[in-house]
């Protein structure tokens, strides 16, 4: 039985409800099914294709498990050494104004090794967009504790279960960022079900949009989940996610600029 | 008519950077290199070329400012001394594997640990030897007089550019610190947007419909294609050894005893040469401008001329490794150095020549 | 020619600006010129000194052992450069607040009471000006009209008013420098 045969017949405009974007590259994504990542990375395409700005577009991809993004992404990228990936968006921003220059980071990039990165940046209100996927884990490296592991939660660095008392507790960055005037626009979001996706891609957009007012930072949080890390199938680990993280990380507008 | 003015040599590298028409710097204070940020911030470029100057939160931040930027095709420069050149090797070796022009600025310090504010010249190994991790080179430039603290911007981007690599300066706490007659140069204009594409089409400026997109990194999961890469770069640096090399001599031709000295050493090591001559001693210098890549084969030759070598450095002897690897056993080669930021004086140089080599 | 000279005293006396106003003037005239300063920690009120090598030729060394000339303005550097200078070469001092005076005797010994002089004037920031005339009274290494190019150079616009003072402190110090003993 030949499975990938395509009935030719029913692929007729009227009948698309759903296309790629061009701005997503042909390459397979090497995510894990289930994870959010691949959600995520087509939002972003979307909103630069909306904005029609693949020309002027430059993005900025981390260490961890998106550290391969512009793989997947078809734009110009760099690759930013761990945590300083808004170090490069700030010189790629000042030094052509006129591009959109976004970040895409993980917890662990964005929150423990480049903490001091992320909050200059948004201190000085970089007119820049950074996108941080929150999992609460290190899952490339093989499910290590995070800034943002819950506590109690176990990863590989935290057998046991986080243990606040030794370890620290979750930092929520996001809150901590909101608070600096460099900021503009800060939001957290969720891409687990359709409702949330068509949530965080306005919120995308809105942040890409805000470039072109300069008036600061915006920061746009998505909550996901690492299925492979937390050690669950896909759907309990957006189960777990919906049960226990958005609890501690409740999705919505943090910083909405005033009309 | 050629404009002469009085700086020191943290302020002509500033001036420098202006005038070739660089377009950014990101720093972070420390002495005896602050002058640099502080000179370019009062000097307002951004009005005079446009060139950003920004005050980074950290030498680690600053240095991903610099990868940011040059991947952009952008001319980018960092300065700062020791402590926060440590700070910095990150990002150098990342530039190094993405294959990145800039230009760092090191004004060193006695090390190591934080040590003393004072000149030295114990960063050769890291600056010449890689200094982050990973198989690279960067082209180390060795500035001794304000006049090419000044002129060595220019030069560097050229090679930088050459090459696609980063660059040092490898200046010292005195060099940077002194004044001196500089003769400055024209305004040049910076690049604009499209002399930038002309020149690096590899760099992130927007991807448009008439090429594939551009990616700058230095990641390749693959080992084999790491091993092609790292080929290239090994190719690129012995490319570099052959064309680049770049020394100063003076008084050889009859020499018997040679001193062998970069930077401020070179200095003093000029009038260490005056004194043994006016004691009867043959002695000259050779002084490596560049230091990456370093004078070999010229010091192969001067190796079977003298009957001595001194490397002089303010440290406890690194240069001499290369010395020693140069002569190829030919000739005794010894050192004399200070360290912790004691400056040798003129008179000590000439008396350990006497006491080691004659 | 080639003057090696070091300028030694107190932070805020305005040592390091008469070494940068000599090589300025240095500069006008054509000359090769090193300022070469002790930095550091020390701000106002430590220890401040700087070499300044003024020569028609290339400048080898900036750091030194042996000076030419000595220009000392407080005790504490009488007691670390009387020794540096050259036998045969000149020792120039301000006698305020100097407890010990120079005493080799194989070097030319000047005198230049600045600190009084300014007192007396009304300007104590001319200070280091009267010593610099002192100096070129002795050591007329670079031309009076240059040293005033030289001030204009060194000055920012805003302070060009205070020329005419400068110039009076320095010509003052040329008539009150008095010598003290000949090698």
């Amino acid at each position: 039985m030949a499975e990938n045969v395509i009935n030719k017949d029913i692929v007729k405009e009227e009948n698309l409800v759903y296309k790629k974007t061009d701005l997503l590259t042909d390459k397979p994504l090497s995510y894990c099914p289930g994870c959010g990542h691949g959600t995520a990375h087509r939002l972003v395409m979307e909103v630069i294709e909306e904005l029609n700005a693949q020309d002027k577009t430059v993005g900025v991809a981390p260490v961890g498990c998106s550290v391969l993004a512009y793989e997947f992404m078809d734009i110009d990228m760099q690759q930013a050494a761990h945590g300083r990936a808004p170090a490069l968006a700030t010189a790629l921003k000042r030094l052509n104004p006129e591009n959109y220059i976004f970040t895409y980071q993980g917890d662990g990039d964005l929150a423990a090794i480049g903490t001091a990165e992320t909050i200059h940046a948004c201190n000085r209100g970089e007119n820049i967009t950074i996108i941080f996927v929150n999992n609460g884990i290190y899952g490339m490296t093989g499910g290590q504790m995070a800034p943002t592991t819950l506590p109690g939660m176990k990863s590989s660095t935290s057998p046991y279960g986080r243990e606040v008392h030794s370890m620290g507790a979750p930092m929520k960055i996001t809150e901590l960022i909101a608070e600096l005037p460099g900021t503009y626009y800060v939001t957290r979001q969720a891409v687990h079900t359709p409702a949330a996706a068509r949530k965080a891609k306005k919120a995308l957009k809105k942040a890409f949009e805000n470039q072109k007012l300069k008036k600061g930072l915006s920061f746009v949080e998505i909550v996901s989940n690492c299925n492979s890390g937390w050690k669950m199938t896909p759907v309990q680990a957006n189960q777990w996610m919906v049960d226990n993280m958005f609890p501690f990380y409740p999705l919505g507008d943090i910083k909405v600029p005033e009309e | 008519m050629k404009e002469l003015r009085l700086m020191k040599g943290n302020e002509a590298i500033a001036e420098a950077a202006i005038r070739v028409g660089v377009d950014g710097y990101f720093g972070y204070p420390i002495t005896p290199q602050s002058e640099v940020l502080e000179y370019l911030m009062l000097q307002k470029p951004e009005e005079r070329t446009g060139m950003v100057v920004l005050q980074a939160e950290s030498e680690v931040a600053a240095i991903n400012m610099l990868y940011g930027g040059a991947g952009a095709g952008k001319m980018v420069m960092t300065s700062s001394s020791s402590p926060g050149i440590s700070l910095k090797q990150e990002g150098i070796t990342y530039m190094a594997g993405a294959e990145l022009p800039g230009l760092i600025l090191n004004v060193v310090r006695g090390g190591p640990g934080l040590g003393t504010i004072q000149p030295a010249q114990s960063d050769y190994f890291q600056a010449v030897k890689g200094g982050g991790h990973g198989d690279y080179r960067l082209i180390v430039l060795a500035p001794n007089s304000v006049q090419e603290m000044y002129d060595f911007v220019e030069t560097g981007f050229d090679l930088a550019f050459k090459y696609r690599t980063p660059v040092m300066v490898l200046s010292d706490g005195a060099i940077g610190q002194m004044m001196e007659k500089v003769e400055v140069g024209e305004q040049k204009k910076r690049l604009t947007d499209a002399e930038v594409k002309e020149r690096c089409p590899w760099a992130t400026t927007g991807k448009d419909a008439n090429r594939e997109r551009n990616i700058i990194t230095s990641l390749d999961l693959d080992p084999h294609q790491q091993e092609v890469f790292n080929h290239k770069l090994q190719a690129k640096y012995k490319e570099i050894e052959k064309n680049e090399v770049v020394l100063e001599e003076i008084q050889t031709e009859d020499a018997e005893y040679l001193f062998v000295a970069y930077g401020t050493s070179s200095r003093i090591c000029q009038k260490s040469v005056q004194l043994a001559r006016a004691k009867g001693l043959k002695v000259g210098l050779l002084r490596p401008i560049t230091l990456f890549p370093f004078p070999t084969e010229r010091l192969k030759e001067l190796g079977k001329q003298v009957k001595g070598i001194l490397s002089v450095e303010m440290s406890a002897g690194q240069m001499i490794e290369d010395i020693k690897l140069a002569v190829e056993c030919n000739v005794p080669v010894e050192h004399f150095g200070r360290m912790g930021g004691i400056i040798p004086s003129p008179e000590e140089v000439v008396e350990a020549l006497e006491q080691k080599l004659k | 020619m080639t003057e090696e000279i070091i300028i030694a005293g107190f932070g805020g006396q305005g040592v390091l600006s008469m070494g940068k106003i000599m090589c300025y003037s240095g500069i006008v005239q054509g000359q090769e010129v090193t300022w070469m300063p002790s930095y550091g920690p020390e701000m106002r009120g430590g220890t401040a000194n700087v070499t300044v090598i003024i020569s028609d030729e290339r400048i080898s060394s900036p750091i030194i052992s042996e000076y030419d000339t000595a220009i000392i303005l407080n005790q504490q550097s009488m007691d670390k450069f009387e020794s540096m200078v050259k036998a045969g070469g000149t020792l120039i001092y301000d006698g305020n607040g100097i407890t010990r005076h120079p005493e080799r005797k194989d070097i030319n010994i000047f005198r230049v009471d600045a600190a009084a002089e300014a007192a007396k004037m009304e300007t104590t920031k001319t200070f280091n000006m009267i010593v610099l005339g002192g100096f070129l009274k002795i050591k007329p290494i670079v031309k009076m009209e240059n040293v005033i190019a030289g001030l204009k150079k060194s000055l920012p616009e805003r302070y060009h008013h205070l020329i005419p003072v400068n110039e009076k402190a320095v010509n003052r110090g040329t008539e009150i420098v008095q010598e003290i003993q000949k090698a």
